[in-house]
Parts: structure tokens; C-alpha cells; sequence
């Protein structure tokens, strides 16, 4: 049952203007090994624009978006970030790298460095700020996400939910254009939720450009301008979280929110 | 620039799988592992020609150049002017031929060899009996004690028509496989008494002495442990009890391992969550009790494969036997190379030495490899 | 932490009753200490059996005891030394101090030698090329096999198998290789070279001074200033310099060919050789291990949460996968330097005379076998007990901070 539900030869309707693509995927296939992930994955992100993505586990989603700041290397395809193209050049990373901040699941703080100097290391060192700059933007941000007092401590002094959200600081830091989250609450525990979502609603409201591949629907329908589901390493369906939940278009989103939304 | 925003929504099921571009096959393996980069290829043919050289020159000293008889004259002597004059381009095998009884065996009584043979492929059959799961049970503890009563029985003799031989004639592979298992044997039971002892605080005199005991024994090298027991056991005897030599440097082995062993052993008991005692305790089971079945077995299995490792370290550590002047493998191997027409051809005794050795450590090292990622799994899941 | 005198819970409280212990086996207290007094009775019982045989033994044999033959002359030729001795005057005590100062000798350079090729290969067991990794692995595996005193022995019968000193290989005319050992062109020491090593102590100072002042600068402005070149010229160019200005000599003594062996210039005996190569081939495959334990377990997810902030594969390295590494790579790597230096005792059985063959000697000679290796172990423990001080400073130090 094909339905040419959204095969808009724009970008996708959404709040905002798009005047220019913050990231553009086109066909984008990638193997590990003779398993195929990633099959002729196509999606413009206009400026601006949020995106979170779902499906089942092993769809493809996370490797989609760590294929974005080449944590992961498509074989296939071209992916092209703020106008630059993703290719073995080592420039072209850098500048991709500088203006795309990632959130992972498991956080990844630098255990042996203070929250503060999380915050400032790639600052100084990738940007070249000055040390008292640094720590003053630092502690914009850990104000931003509602933690200054902890900018002593280590990260094993904190809590899941806390270091989330330094994570989160951590990235900001180094005023990326566009942030990827993955999974970013899946390794919380469920009273921590909340605080890490609100501080994601607080950035997309601020207008930045977020992708985010989530199971947290609530915050999709809050915030997202459009959702884009993946199965089996092909984007399936997409368009807009009301429309999504609501008038289901194919079988395989059926059952994806069949299995998810039982109690909402 | 792709027109299409996002892509189509279904596909018909029967997309046909493509297979990657160049990521499989040979030509692709050879080239990300080999020659992904400048460095990468450089060093690649550096490596690959060193290799080929040494092992091209190996094979012809070892194989095809190499000398595996020589003439003996008229009394048994043998000449090995064939295998002087091939030193350096072939290997002289023939020392091997002629003394491997000696090297293995030692002085024991050339007819009687094949009790000390027999003993060794005991010695292989309690490791890999001990190595299969199935037979950690309590019956393994008796399986051990019989096996090596039967091993004592055959080398002493004396019992079943079976002529004495007193341990002074004993040497080579066996003494090796005597010292490294009895020694674990009795080592092992002294261990844990320290391990726990060193663990308790209801008797902070025992824990400093298990401490004192540990770390002295820990903190110095074998060879003075060995020098200690050689020199000082006729000192503490009193006058007119003798302790025969290979007793002396089997209980300095058993002291030896038995420290290194109680440290294992209490990584262990450190290791065990600290709800297994509770939960014990809470049931009502007395220390001992409480030790035997619910701590040690549950300890013992987490440290398996650090036990292996320390096990395969004292094998080798047998070799230092060598300075207190017991006949072990490699004493016999240098006792064979004091033969006069022998005495040029010692890397040929060591190669084969140093392949007898590895062919047992090596075994003991992929058996507590693959120990490890088998009880691993088994916690993760 | 909050202050205990806020602690509401504590106003008003009284003092923890004091248990008193009854004479009874129901007390655990009191079982306790019988318990002790009956084990440690037991030890000191058997103790005191063996020291009454040994004395009695000792007298019957006419032994002495006691710590006087240290200063009797020894008599102990010692083929290398890093004091002066002569075997027919000096005393047994100073035997001694020069078997420490050889285990030392080796120890020393042993550590640091195994450290450089165990890294390297523990480096090299993360390679990408097959090749190398394999090599490597080969390596470690084989090397571990092998007991260290067969390792020995095979090589100072492969240094023994070199040609006499008349037909030596070479280098040049400085350096000889033959079955007496190695010779080396020996510097002699000039006042330019003491100066020249003054201007280096300045230059590393200097160093320092520069380095601080280039974090400074970085703090300020964000922009660092080069190092190295500073670093170059005051570590090199300025000792040159100096050493150049005071004449440039250039004393060194070639070891000359007189007929049957060599004389002058700096020799490394077989032994010595043999010892170091055999210690540190074998060490190194051990601190290859822990190397390639140590950053294989720093996760994954530092590697890629430093990329994606933009950070270059040589800083991530230095700045958070290495300081994560060390962590886990120091306690094991100390453990092996001790196990290094107790294997250095293996020197007894090539004829290198460290602490253990020279204190062997000596309880041979006056029949004093406890004093002996009471010295022997004296210095074991006092080695290890160091190294393990260090290691709980370090730990304590270094320990990561968490809740």
C-alpha cells in the first residue's frame, strides 16, 4: 500500500523560515559489513528546524545521526552540514564538527575533569577562547540549564539528570548551529526525565536547530516541527507530530505507535 | 541536490538488497588492514619482509640443513664433528635424539622409565579432568587426592612389585609437574586460610599475621624463598632429622604460592556482593558454614581465571630449581649440554625446552582466556 | 556535608551505652581473644621450637651469629662494580653495598627500558595493519610462555657464542661486540662538559618558566605560544652553545685492541647484557598488556564525546583518553617494575653479581646462611615496600572523585 502521503519536492511545512538547509542527506547508504543500515536515506533539516526522530530499535536512527558529525562513515551518498560537505577531508570535519554539538545517551562527561572545566576544554582548545571568556560562557550555560552550583564538582558526584543537563551546557559551549541529541533521556531513571526535557524545550524555543531521536513522544508533540519515522534503515513515513499520532499513513507506523503509546 | 524532501513512504517489500561496494571480499579486507594508509603500507612491507627472511632462515637451520643422527663409535660415543661443522647453518636435532630420555626423565633407572611417563600423562589428564566444568563438584577434591597418591605410589615404588626409587634419582618433566602441582595442590587450602584470615575483624591478631605473612612473601624473590628452604629447613630440624632436598624446595613452593595465592583468593571474596554473607547470616548458618557453602564456592568461581594465571606463572617459576641444584626440566637440559660432545649445541636443548614449556603454558593461557569470556557472558546475562 | 551539630536528630542525645564483656563463651568478644591467644600461642610455640633447634645446630657446628662479619675482608672478586673495590682489603659490608648498587644498576635501567618497548608494543597491539597487531600479540603471548630463566640462559649463551675479542664486530672503531662483552667509546669528563650540563639544568628551567608563561598567555588570549622551538633551543642549541664557546673538546677514549682483549673506553659485560635483554624483553610483554588494557578501557564514548566538541585526535589523547588510561595502566605497571627487580635475582645463575650472588657467596664463606639471606630479603622488602607506599600515594592522589 504505497501512499504518496509526503512526497513534497520542498521541505517539509514546519514553524519557521527555511530560506537555507541546516543539514541535507541524500541517499545516504552505509553497511556494517554485509548488514546494509542506512538504505537511500533522503531529509533536508531547514535552519531552525526540529526533528525527532523514532522507530524500533535497530532502525537506523542512531547511526543515521552520528553519520551527520561522522561518528559513523557512510559509504554511500552525500551528507552536507551548514553548506559544507562530509568527506574524509580533515578541514571539512573540523568546521562540521565546531558547528554541530551532540548529546549522548550515556552522557560522556570527562570523569577526571571539574564540570567547569568540561565545559571549557573544547573552547579553549578547539576555539581558541580565552580562559576567563571560557568559564564565564560556561557558566551562562550552567545557569541556562539550571546547575551553576555544581561547577566545582565531578561528574561522579552527580546525579543522571544532572549530567545530562552539563552535557547539554557542555555542548552549547561551543555555540553549535545545529545539536543532535541521541537517546538522551533513555539512560535515566524516570524522576530525571523531566528535568532533562525541559531543559530541550527551553533550547528549541530558543530557535536552535535540533535533530533528536527520542521515544518521548510527549516532548515530539510538544516541540518537534515534524517527525520522521525510521524502520529497517529507511525513513518510512514523515510529517508532522499531530498528523503522525493521529492519521498514521502506513502499516509500520501502525504498529510503532501501537507498541509505544499503549496508556497514553 | 536531492528534489525529494523526504523519501517515499512504502516501498514495495521486495527492494532488492544490494551488497556493499568494495567493503567485502579479499582485495577489500587485504586493503583496510594492511594498506589503509601510507604508514599502514610501509610498515606493512617492512614487517612482511623482515618476517619472510627470519622465517625463511628459521626453516633451513631448523629443517633442512638440519643434522637429526649421528655416528656413535665403538663405545657408544658419539661423534659430532658432522654437527660441529654445520653450526650456524643447520640445527644439530642429534642432541635431542640422544639425550631426551635424560632431559625428561632424569636418573631414573632407564627400565623404569615409563612409571615417570606414565606419572605425566596422570599429571595432563588431572589438568584437563579439573578444567571441564562438569566436574567442579566436591568428588574433584578426591579425584585430586587419588590421582596423586597413585603418582607418589608409582615414582617411590617399593609397594605392588614395583622397584624403590628414592627421590634423589627423580628428575625432569616430572619433578616440574611434582613441584608446580603439589604445590598448588597444598598451597591452595593454606590460601584461602589466609585469604579469610587476612579478611576477618573479629581477630585483628590473625588478620597481622596473615598481613606480615603475605606481604614478607610478596615483597622478596623466589630464588631467597628457595635459598631460605635449602640453606635454613637442616637449621630449624633438630640434629639427626634429615629433610630430604626435593621436600625442602616443595614446601618453599607451597609457602611461595600460597601467598600470591591469598591475595587472589580474598580479590575475590572482596568481589562477592556483601548480600551474600547478610543473607547468610540472616538464615542463621555459623562463620564456617557460612564460609563453606555460600562465600567460598561463589568466591572461588569469580577469580578462576586469575587462579589459571597464577598457576601457569609458578609452572614456569619451577625452572629456578635449577639454583638449588634439583633436577628439573631445565636442570636436566643443562646437565645434558655438561656432555663434552654436546656441550656447543645448548640452543637447539632450549628451543626444545622452551617449546616443551609453551606447549603447556600456552594450553593453560587459551583455556583461562576462553574461561573468561564463558563466565562473563554467563554474569551479563 | 552537613555539620553534625545542625543535624537535628543529635539534639539531645545521650552517649552510646558501653558494652561490658562477660566471661563467658556466649561473648564474642571474649571468644574472640581466646581465639587469638590460642592461634598466636600456636605460631609462637612453633616458632620458638625452631629457633631453640637452630641454635642449637649453629652452636654444634661452631657458627657464629650475629652481623660482625660485615666487617671482615671479604676476599669476594667482583668482576663489576660502581665504587671502587679491591677483594683484598675491602669488606664483606662493602661486598654487599656493591651488590645492591649492581641490583640497582640493572633494576634501574631495566625499568626503563622495559617501559619504552613494553608500551611501544602495547601500542602497536592497537594497530589497525593486521600485521602488526598480530606480530605484537604473537610477541606478548610467546614471550609469557617461557620461563624467564630459560630466557636468560638463552642469551648469554648466545652473547657467549660471539666471536673472541680479535675478531669482534664493529661499528666503525668505536664500537665492539665480542664474547667478553660490549665496548663503548668512553666520554672523559671536561670543566666545558660541566658547564655545558650546568646550561642544560638552565635550559629545562627555563623550559618550565616558558611553558608557564605560554599557559598564561593561552588563559589570556586564548592563542598559545609555540613551545617547542623554545624548548629546542634552550634544551640543545644553548648547551651547545656553551660547550662550543669553552673550546669544544671532545675528549673520548675508543676502546683500542691490546692483544687479547680491549683496554679503555666504557665496557658492558655479557652478564650485564645478557641480564638486562632477558629482564626486559620479558617485562616488556607483560607492561605491553597492561598498556593495551588501560586504553582499551578508557569507553568509547570519550573518544567520540571529544570529537564531537571538535577535538583533534592528538588532543583528545593527551587531554582525556590518556589521563583516564593512566589511571588503570600505573597500579599493574608498578607491580611489574617490582616483579622486574626481584627477577634481576635470577643473576646468580649467569654469573652477573647483584645483591643475591654476592650474599650467596658470603653465607658460603663464613657459614652465616640466616644473616645472609636475612640481608637478601632485607633489601627485597625495603624495595617493595617502597614502591607499594608509593602506590597507595598515587591511588589515594589520583583516585577519581565520586559520591
Amino acid at each position: 500500500m504505497s501512499h504518496a502521503a509526503n512526497n513534497a519536492p520542498t521541505v517539509a511545512p514546519g514553524t519557521g523560515t527555511h530560506n537555507q538547509a541546516a543539514i541535507v542527506l541524500d541517499k545516504v547508504n552505509k553497511w556494517y559489513g554485509a548488514l546494509h543500515v542506512l538504505r537511500d536515506v533522503s531529509m533536508i533539516v531547514g535552519e531552525k528546524e526540529k526533528v525527532v526522530v523514532c522507530g524500533p530499535s535497530g532502525s537506523g536512527k542512531s547511526t543515521m545521526i552520528r553519520c551527520i558529525n561522522r561518528l559513523e562513515v557512510h559509504q554511500q551518498g552525500r551528507i552536507i552540514v551548514d553548506g559544507t560537505e562530509l568527506t574524509d577531508d580533515i578541514r571539512a570535519l573540523d568546521t562540521i564538527r565546531r558547528e554541530v554539538g551532540m548529546v549522548f545517551q550515556s552522557f560522556n562527561l570527562f570523569p577526571h575533569l571539574t564540570i567547569l572545566e568540561n565545559c571549557t576544554l573544547a573552547p579553549i582548545w578547539v576555539r581558541k577562547t580565552p580562559k576567563a571568556e571560557a568559564e564565564e560562557l560556561a557558566m551562562n550555560y550552567l545557569q541556562r540549564v539550571k546547575i551553576p552550583e555544581q561547577a566545582q564538582k565531578y561528574p561522579g558526584q552527580l546525579s543522571g539528570g544532572q549530567q545530562q543537563r552539563v552535557a547539554i551546557a557542555r555542548a552549547l559551549c561551543m555555540k553549535p548551529k545545529i545539536m543532535l541529541f541521541d537517546e538522551p533521556t533513555s539512560a535515566l531513571d524516570p524522576e530525571m526525565i523531566k528535568e532533562v526535557l525541559d531543559t530541550m524545550i527551553e533550547l528549541a524555543d530558543s530557535g536552535m536547530t535540533m535533530v533528536c531521536v527520542t521515544h518521548e513522544m510527549g516532548f515530539a508533540r510538544q516541540v518537534a516541527d515534524r517527525v520522521v519515522f525510521m524502520d529497517r534503515g529507511e525513513i518510512v513515513e514523515s510529517g508532522t507530530p499531530t498528523r503522525m499520532f493521529e492519521d498514521p499513513q502506513t502499516d509500520r507506523l501502525k504498529l510503532f505507535l501501537s507498541q509505544i503509546l499503549r496508556g497514553h | 541536490m536531492s528534489q525529494t524532501a523526504v523519501a517515499a513512504t512504502t516501498r514495495s517489500t521486495a527492494v532488492v538488497e544490494r551488497p556493499p561496494p568494495g567493503v567485502l571480499g579479499p582485495l577489500a579486507w587485504l586493503k583496510s588492514n594492511l594498506f589503509s594508509t601510507w604508514l599502514s603500507t610501509a610498515v606493512t612491507l617492512a614487517l612482511g619482509y623482515v618476517i619472510v627472511r627470519i622465517v625463511i632462515g628459521f626453516v633451513d637451520w631448523a629443517f633442512v640443513n638440519a643434522i637429526w643422527h649421528v655416528p656413535y663409535n665403538a663405545q657408544g660415543v658419539p661423534d659430532t664433528s658432522v654437527c660441529q661443522n654445520a653450526k650456524g647453518d643447520g640445527a644439530c636435532w642429534a642432541v635431542i635424539v640422544d639425550k631426551y630420555r635424560l632431559i625428561l626423565f632424569g636418573r631414573y633407572p632407564y627400565a623404569e622409565q615409563w612409571r615417570p611417563a606414565i606419572c605425566v600423562l596422570l599429571f595432563i589428564g588431572l589438568y584437563v579432568v579439573s578444567a571441564m566444568r562438569r566436574f567442579w563438584r566436591k568428588e574433584l577434591v578426591l579425584i585430586w587426592i587419588a590421582t596423586l597418591a597413585v603418582i607418589g605410589a608409582l615414582m617411590w615404588g617399593g609397594i605392588l612389585g614395583l622397584e624403590p626409587v628414592s627421590e634423589d634419582n627423580w628428575g625432569g618433566l616430572p619433578i616440574t609437574l611434582i613441584l608446580a602441582t603439589f604445590g598448588l595442590a597444598f598451597a591452595f587450602p593454606l590460601a584461602i586460610l589466609v585469604a579469610l584470615g587476612r579478611r576477618s575483624t573479629k581477630l585483628p591478631a590473625v588478620k597481622t599475621l596473615c598481613v606480615v605473612y603475605v606481604e614478607l612473601i610478596r615483597g622478596v624473590p623466589l630464588i631467597s624463598v628457595l635459598f631460605m628452604a635449602s640453606v635454613m629447613f637442616p637449621l630449624f630440624m633438630p640434629p639427626g632429622i634429615n629433610v630430604n632436598k626435593l621436600l625442602r624446595a616443595q614446601i618453599a613452593f607451597i609457602l611461595f604460592a600460597a601467598a600470591y595465592l591469598a591475595e587472589v583468593v580474598r580479590g575475590g571474596l572482596q568481589a562477592l556482593p556483601k548480600g551474600q554473607g547478610e543473607a547468610a547470616d540472616a538464615l542463621g548458618l555459623s562463620y564456617w558454614k557460612k564460609t563453606a557453602f555460600i562465600i567460598l564456592p561463589q568466591a572461588l568461581r569469580l577469580v578462576i581465571p586469575p587462579l589459571v594465571n597464577t598457576f601457569i606463572g609458578f609452572f614456569k617459576d619451577t625452572s629456578l630449581v635449577l639454583i638449588i641444584g634439583i633436577f628439573d626440566l631445565l636442570t636436566m637440559g643443562k646437565v645434558a649440554l655438561s656432555d663434552p660432545p654436546w656441550q656447543s649445541f645448548s640452543t637447539e636443548v632450549y628451543i626444545a625446552l622452551a617449546i616443551v614449556y609453551i606447549c603447556f603454558c600456552f594450553a593453560m593461557s587459551r583455556y583461562s582466556r576462553g574461561l573468561e569470556r564463558e563466565l562473563g557472558r554467563a554474569h551479563r546475562r | 556535608m552537613s555539620d553534625a551539630t545542625a543535624d537535628p536528630r543529635m539534639a539531645g542525645a545521650r552517649a552510646a551505652p558501653k558494652s561490658r564483656m562477660r566471661l563467658s563463651w556466649s561473648d564474642p568478644t571474649f571468644r574472640s581473644i581466646i581465639w587469638q591467644v590460642v592461634i598466636v600461642g600456636i605460631v609462637v610455640a612453633i616458632a620458638w621450637y625452631l629457633v631453640s633447634n637452630t641454635n642449637r645446630n649453629l652452636a654444634a657446628r661452631h657458627i657464629a651469629t650475629g652481623f660482625a662479619f660485615l666487617a671482615r675482608t671479604a676476599g669476594i672478586p667482583i668482576g663489576e662494580s660502581l665504587i671502587p673495590y679491591n677483594p683484598a682489603e675491602d669488606t664483606y659490608g662493602r661486598a654487599l653495598i656493591i651488590g645492591v648498587l649492581n641490583t640497582l644498576k640493572v633494576a634501574v635501567v631495566g625499568v626503563v627500558l622495559a617501559t619504552i618497548l613494553g608500551t611501544l608494543i602495547g601500542i602497536g597491539r592497537l594497530s589497525r595493519n593486521w600485521l602488526m597487531a598480530r606480530l605484537t600479540g604473537f610477541y606478548v603471548e610467546t614471550i609469557r610462555d617461557i620461563p624467564l630463566l630459560l630466557q636468560l640462559l638463552f642469551w648469554y649463551t648466545i652473547l657467549q657464542g660471539l666471536p673472541a675479542p680479535r675478531q669482534s664486530l664493529h661499528i666503525g672503531s668505536a664500537v665492539f661486540l665480542s664474547n667478553r662483552g660490549m665496548k663503548l667509546p668512553l666520554l672523559i669528563w671536561q670543566p666545558a662538559d660541566t658547564w655545558a650540563l650546568i646550561a642544560f639544568l638552565v635550559g629545562l628551567a627555563g623550559t618550565v618558566i616558558w611553558n608557564r608563561h605560554a599557559r598564561a598567555k593561552q588563559d589570556e588570549t586564548g592563542v598559545r605560544p609555540r613551545v617547542w622551538p623554545v624548548a629546542l633551543g634552550l634544551l640543545i642549541v644553548l648547551p651547545l652553545a656553551v660547550w662550543a664557546v669553552l673550546g669544544a673538546p671532545l675528549t673520548i677514549e675508543l676502546p683500542v685492541l691490546r692483544g687479547f682483549n680491549f683496554q679503555g673506553g666504557g665496557t658492558i659485560s655479557p652478564e650485564y647484557f645478557a641480564l638486562l635483554l632477558g629482564l626486559v624483553i620479558y617485562t616488556a610483554g607483560y607492561i605491553a598488556e597492561i598498556v593495551r588494557s588501560g586504553i582499551q578501557a578508557v569507553p568509547l564514548g570519550q573518544w567520540e564525546a571529544a570529537g564531537a566538541l571538535g577535538l583533534r585526535p592528538g588532543q583528545i589523547l593527551r587531554r582525556i583518553v590518556l589521563p583516564q588510561a593512566l589511571r588503570v595502566i600505573i597500579p599493574p605497571m608498578t607491580s611489574q617494575y617490582l616483579n622486574l627487580t626481584k627477577n634481576s635475582s635470577l643473576a646468580v645463575a649467569i654469573g652477573f653479581q647483584d645483591i643475591v650472588s654476592i650474599a650467596n657467596t658470603t653465607l658460603n664463606q663464613t657459614g652465616q646462611a640466616i644473616e645472609g639471606i636475612a640481608v637478601i630479603m632485607a633489601v627485597y622488602l625495603t624495595i617493595s615496600l617502597s614502591i607499594s607506599l608509593f602506590m597507595n600515594w598515587y591511588n589515594a592522589h589520583i583516585a577519581l572523585v565520586e559520591r
